[in-house]
Order: structure tokens, then sequence, then C-alpha cells
């Protein structure tokens, strides 16, 4: 008997659920050759602040873990990754048109990255801070702190690389993330957000929208409860108005990259995301 | 006679040697501006003490050329130790004329000459010796092998600090390679003309230091300069939004340090006398001119009457009067709009319900002054609260928990700096944990040091200054 297949809902992912858009808006997501794959959630405006909102809530928790837990949860979502290959391969190969084996590559990638990126958690602020010998009593020590919420526009010209090249470096120092998936390849992005979902990264860590980030992204850049602006896929849209919005409130903003080794891994898009905190502490004079 | 009267024991002006007028500092000399000069006057007797050259556009543009053509001609050129080299020899002409800086210092801005002889100065030569130091070691800065410099370096400091931000900002930049041209703030041009001097003496090549006068219009025209490859700035926050907002897009790298609003966080186990020696310190010193003052006290309730009383019986001891004299403790409000300033916020405090109480201390008759002020039952959405007074005002609050402590601190759009007083250091650690704030101070406040990085989280701005992290905001990573 043949099987008639159960084709999944596409919805957004916030807060650890995935609603719909409250908009009740969607959009035909289709193969390069104009085949119908789905009908994905087109998030407004109210779904990025309720995804903002989400975001805040988490980022006590997040950042409050010990650095190894949330090695060890990235670690697990890499895990969960691998054992949803398959699904990724054939997603990518349906929305980008590429071979199996280009898929097969990218998933290798998207894992390889995020495997390292879970093993910074407990190390960059070792390279990233130091003690400073000043001169008089004090005990005085620099060290990186997460920056709160991260608004991301992924990479657009890629289906999950791109996207958690943008989002895991973002994760590693205890930031929340809002992130607005490639608007031609939104179906990776929900697929890793139900990795997400099962892998212990608490509720509202990373929130996932898709859409339009023409639409969306002026809304992420001017909120007042973002903290940095990550643009790295917004080259295509009318960025500078973007950092322009950014600056009421003095968003960190990353700028937009271009090219294939746009968002490559590096040290740099960790402490990208983080403020530096210098503490002096009083010695006694024994 | 009290012990409180002391003979007045003025540090004398006949260690300078200022000219009349001063023109723009471009390629090693002293060139005239375009526009019409302005002069800078002692706040704290509303005298002229020379005047001082208005760069035009036009202006602007000579002097980033000049910086240009210093950075690909020489300096881009020299060795790492080369580069440190100058900078000792800058750091050491600092040192050697010390008291003719402090005592210009306080004559231009106001603040006590026992602040900038002992702090300022001093702090000045020891930015210079740090980063001296770096310029043949940057492969060590964090950025991996071979970090290249930016180019030519904007860069906007405030009056508050004068010579010290020159400092802050030249030091780092020159280490990396960076050449500058640098603005001082309109009513405190003084010791940076001075400084020019300094620079000439060290024989720098013509053209790494520039240094241009003028107002607002003069530091538009240079941050927004198409070939400025790297903006630094000192001051408000306001000013701070229309900077990024001005170079967005424009690849220049920026950094900005901007206002506060600090909470100064008492628990009732800390060493009280200690404690309100360091409120004082934190709120007055500097007249309150200072960016992470400690503006805003917070006192575990159980303990609030004492601290207050003793704060107020400490600030009825403070001296104010005339900057240059050794005994002073408060010195002059920098200008008049800054009084005005302090003022309207001083009236909003009393007209939202706060107590105020003020020192009673005798006001010079010429001159710009503010005697120490403190609002207590200040309430959490009150302005006085919230917005950076910028003066030696200080708004008191209380709480009851460690948690309410934190979340009063952190409740406000800036994040510069924060500070805790208990014998506990377990609170402290845990305490300093949770504040939003760029620079901690735990049973101490308002300490610098060049090995120590300084900036803010939020809406103080982005980047540090001092410190490793302070050489790699004038670096890029080699690609």
């Amino acid at each position: 008997m043949s099987h008639i297949a159960v084709p999944k809902t596409y919805k957004l992912f916030i807060g650890g659920a995935f609603p719909r858009s409250e908009s009740g808006r969607t959009y035909e997501v289709s193969t390069p050759k104009g085949a119908f794959l789905a009908n994905a959630a087109k998030a407004s405006r109210k779904d990025a602040r309720d995804a903002i909102v989400a975001a805040r809530g988490a980022v006590s928790g997040w950042s409050g873990a010990t650095a190894y837990n949330r090695g060890q949860v990235l670690y697990r979502v890499a895990e969960v990754l691998e054992g949803r290959r398959a699904q990724f391969e054939d997603e990518i190969v349906r929305q980008e048109g590429v071979s199996a084996s280009a898929a097969r590559a990218q998933v290798d990638e998207a894992i390889d990255r995020w495997v390292w990126y879970a093993g910074w958690t407990d190390k960059f602020t070792q390279v990233a801070g130091n003690a400073n010998p000043v001169a008089g009593p004090y005990f005085n020590l620099t060290v990186p702190e997460p920056t709160g919420v991260v608004a991301i526009i992924a990479p657009q010209d890629s289906s999950l690389l791109g996207l958690v090249s943008a989002v895991a470096p973002a994760l590693v120092s205890g930031n929340a993330v809002v992130v607005v998936a490639s608007e031609a390849y939104p179906l990776s992005a929900i697929t890793l957000a139900e990795v997400l979902a099962t892998s212990d990264l608490p509720k509202g860590v990373v929130n996932v929208l898709t859409g339009s980030p023409a639409e969306i992204a002026p809304w992420l850049a001017s909120h007042a409860d973002v903290n940095a602006l990550d643009l790295v896929g917004a080259a295509a849209l009318d960025w500078i108005d973007l950092e322009i919005a950014a600056a009421d409130t003095l968003k960190r903003v990353y700028p937009p990259e271009n090219g294939a080794d746009a968002a490559s891994p590096s040290l740099a898009r960790i402490t990208a995301f983080t403020e530096t905190k210098t503490v002096w502490h009083t010695k006694a004079l024994i | 006679m009290t012990f409180l009267e002391y003979a007045p024991a003025p540090e004398s002006t006949a260690i300078l040697n200022l000219k009349p007028e001063y023109g723009l500092f471009i390629g090693n000399e002293f060139v005239a501006a375009e526009g019409e000069s302005f002069s800078t006057i002692s706040p704290a007797t509303e005298k002229e003490i020379a005047r001082v050259a208005n760069a035009s556009p036009a202006d602007v543009d000579r002097a980033v050329a000049a910086a240009r053509k210093a950075y690909d001609k020489t300096w881009s050129k020299l060795s790492g130790r080369d580069r440190g080299k100058y900078l000792f020899r800058i750091a050491r002409l600092v040192q050697e004329r010390a008291r003719e800086l402090a005592v210009a210092e306080s004559l231009d801005n106001g603040k006590p000459i026992k602040e900038s002889r002992d702090v300022d100065v001093p702090l000045v030569a020891a930015w210079f010796f740090y980063y001296a130091g770096w310029a043949d070691k940057l492969d060590y800065a964090g950025l991996g092998g071979n970090p290249r410099s930016l180019g030519v370096a904007a860069q906007v400091i405030p009056w508050n600090f004068p010579l010290l931000m020159l400092a802050w900002k030249i030091a780092p930049a020159l280490a990396a390679g960076n050449t500058v041209v640098l603005k001082p703030a309109e009513t405190t041009p003084l010791t940076a003309l001075l400084f020019a001097e300094i620079v000439q003496q060290a024989d720098l090549p013509a053209g790494v230091v520039n240094i241009i006068t003028g107002a607002g219009e003069t530091g538009r025209a240079l941050v927004n300069h198409p070939d400025v490859d790297k903006v630094a700035f000192t001051g408000s926050t306001d000013v701070g939004r229309q900077i990024a907002r001005s170079t967005a897009g424009s690849g220049k790298k920026v950094t900005l340090e901007l206002g506060g609003k600090a909470a100064n966080i008492v628990f009732d186990d800390a060493p009280i006398d200690q404690a309100v020696e360091g409120i004082v310190n934190g709120i007055f010193f500097n007249q309150g001119h200072v960016c992470c003052a400690g503006s805003r006290l917070l006192v575990q309730e159980n303990i609030h009457d004492d601290v207050v009383d003793r704060l107020k019986s400490r600030l009825s001891t403070l001296r104010l009067g005339d900057p240059l004299d050794k005994n002073t403790d408060i010195g002059a409000i920098n200008s008049a709009e800054q009084l005005q300033r302090i003022r309207e916020l001083s009236d909003i405090g009393e007209a939202e319900g706060a107590e105020l109480w003020t020192a009673e201390c005798a006001i010079p008759e010429n001159g710009f002054w503010f005697a120490p002020t403190i609002f207590d039952n200040v309430s959490t959405s009150s302005r006085i609260a919230r917005e950076e007074i910028f003066g030696p005002v200080l708004s008191v609050l209380t709480f009851r928990t460690p948690a309410e402590a934190i979340a009063k601190a952190n409740n406000t759009p800036y994040g510069l700096s924060a500070g805790i007083w208990s014998d506990k250091g377990s609170r402290i650690l845990a305490v300093a944990d949770k504040l939003r704030a760029g620079v901690i101070w735990a049973n101490t406040f308002n300490r610098f040091d060049p090995a120590s990085p300084f900036g803010g989280y939020k809406e103080s701005g982005y980047g540090r200054e001092g410190g490793r992290h302070g050489l790699a905001a004038y670096l890029k990573g080699a690609k």
C-alpha cells in the first residue's frame, strides 16, 4: 500500500512554541523551478515584538548558566542536528535545487561549525578577558559578558549553514537571539528550530521569524529592548537605514558580509556580541 | 578661627608662558584659521585666558590632509619600536612639564589644582608610558599576528578632563600606528594647545598629531570627513547618537564613551567611613563633571539615616573656591551653560518632591559655582534619578535586598559604571556579576589606570579605552 505523505506546516518559533504568525499571513516557498514546497508563516511586526519579549525573558537564565552547561547544551544541538541530517539534506536539495552531495556537505559543515562554537563557551572568556596590572592595591579583572538580546538578519543565500554561522556565535556568551531566516529558504530554519526545541536549550533563547526581512528588520533595528543588530545577511536591504535606526538606542551593529566566506567561523563573531566589564576590587594593605 | 579655616595657598600662574592667541596645530605648526577666533575663559573668574582659533570645514580638510599625508608617508612606515620611542618621549615631556600643565588645566577647566596635579596630569604621563610600550607588541594585542592600523583617527573630547581625555585618545591611536586630528572642547582648549608644543619638543613627524579648536560645527565636520577612518568620541549620549547616525554605513570604526548615571550601592555591612569617603569622591570629584560619577546613591534602608548624616557632616568640611588654591576641594563649574543645566535639574528635583540639602559654603562673587548638594527620598522615576546632571548633585535612594539594589541599579538606559560597598567578598562578586555596567568599583570609586579598560554598556556607548582592549579600538586584524 502506498503512503500518502503528511506534510508539515512550517510555523514561527517564539518562546519555545511554534505559533502561526499572529497576522495570519503566509507566503509560498517554492523550489528554484517553481514547484510548491510549503506555505511558510510571514511574520509581522507584532511577531517580532513577541519574539523580542521572549528573548529578553531568556537572557538572565541562559547568560547565568555555567559556561560548561551552555557548552553541553550547544553540543547537544549538534548531536540532534546530526540525527536529523537526512531531513536537512532533503530540505536543502528541495529549496536550493543543489545536488545531494552539496546538501550533505552543507549539513556536515553546519554540524561541525556548531560543535566548534559549542567548544568556545568555556574558553572565550579566557581569551577575551585578562587581569590588569593597575598601579595600586587592587585586584582588577576584565571579562566579556553577553550583550543581551541580539537581532540577526540571517544570510539570505544559504538555508542552513548561513543561519548556523550567524546564530551559534551569538549564543556562545549567553545572548538570546531573534533571527530572521532566509526569505527564500526558510524551511531549514524552522526545522533547526525543532532541533533547538528538543536540545535542552531554554525556551526563548532562540526565536526564529520567517517572512520578509525588508519588512521585519526595521522593527528589530528600532526596538529599544534589542541590544545588538547583526546585519550579516542584510546586504540587499537598505541596511544603512537599519544602522541609523539602531543608533537611537546605540545598539551594537555588525555590518553585512558578502561572498562565500560570509559569517565564517571566528572568535570575533563571538566577541562582537559581548560587553567588556572591568571590576576593581580593593586589596587590604597588610 | 575654626579648624576649617586655612590661609590661601594658591599655586602660582607664573609657571605659565601662554600666548595671547593660539592658531590651529596642523603639520607640527601653529597656523591661522579661516574663521573668527574665540576666547577661552577661566570659569572661576570669567576672565579671558587666551584667544583660540575656530576651525572651519576648510581648516578641518587641511588637518585631515596633513594627518593622511603623515600616515601614508611616514607614520605607517615607521617600526613599532620607533613609534614607541616617540610616545616615551611624550610621556617624559609631560612629566617634565607636569606642574605647568596642572596649573593650565585648573585655570581653564576650574578643577581644583590638587586634582589636576595629583590625578589628571600623572595619569596623562602614565597613559603615554603604557601605550608607548605596546607600539612594538601589537602581535599580542589579541587580534592575531600583524594587526593593521586604521589610518586617520578623528577624535573629539569633552571638557571635564581635557588633557587626560586627549591622552586616552592620542596614546593608543599613535601606538597602533594611526595619525590623529583631535578637537578639544571649546571651553577647555588650553592644555591641548600646550600639548601641541610638547609634540613639537618631541619632534614627532609633522602631521602625526593635529589639534584643531572649535565648537560643535568643527567636531561635526571632523567626524563626518570622508577621509577619516576612525572616530573616537567622548561626550554626551545625544551627540553620540548623532555620530552613530552620521557614520552609519561609512565603514568608519567608531568608539563612543558617553553619559552615565552610576549607582553607588552601599550595603549595611560596608565599612561606613570608607564608604562615605567613596560616595563623596564618587560624586563630588571634579565637581561631579564625570561621566562615570556615582550620582545615584543606593543605600540599604537600615543604615540610610546614619550614612546620610555622615555624608552631610563630611560635605560640610569640603572647601569650595579658587581652583588654584591647594586647599580647594570643589572648584568651579566649567561653564555658564553647564551651571544653568545643573540648576535646572536641581529645581526639577525639588519640584518632584525630593528633599534638598546643600552644604553651607561661601560662593565666590565671580565665576560659576554650585555648592555640593544632596537630594534625599528620590524616587526611581524622578528625573534627577534618571538623567545625567553632570554636576555636584547626589540623589539618594534606598533598597532592602541585594536583588532590589541590582534591579534599581540596572534601571537606567546607561551602563557606564557602578560602585559596591560591602565587607562580604562573595556578595560583592555576585552583585558585580549582575550589574550591567562596564566599570565596577568594589569598596572604591573613580579609579582610573592606563592598564584598565574603561567604557560602557547600553547607551553609555561602545568600545573601550585603556588596557589591551583600548588598543584594539585602533586596530584591525590582518586578513
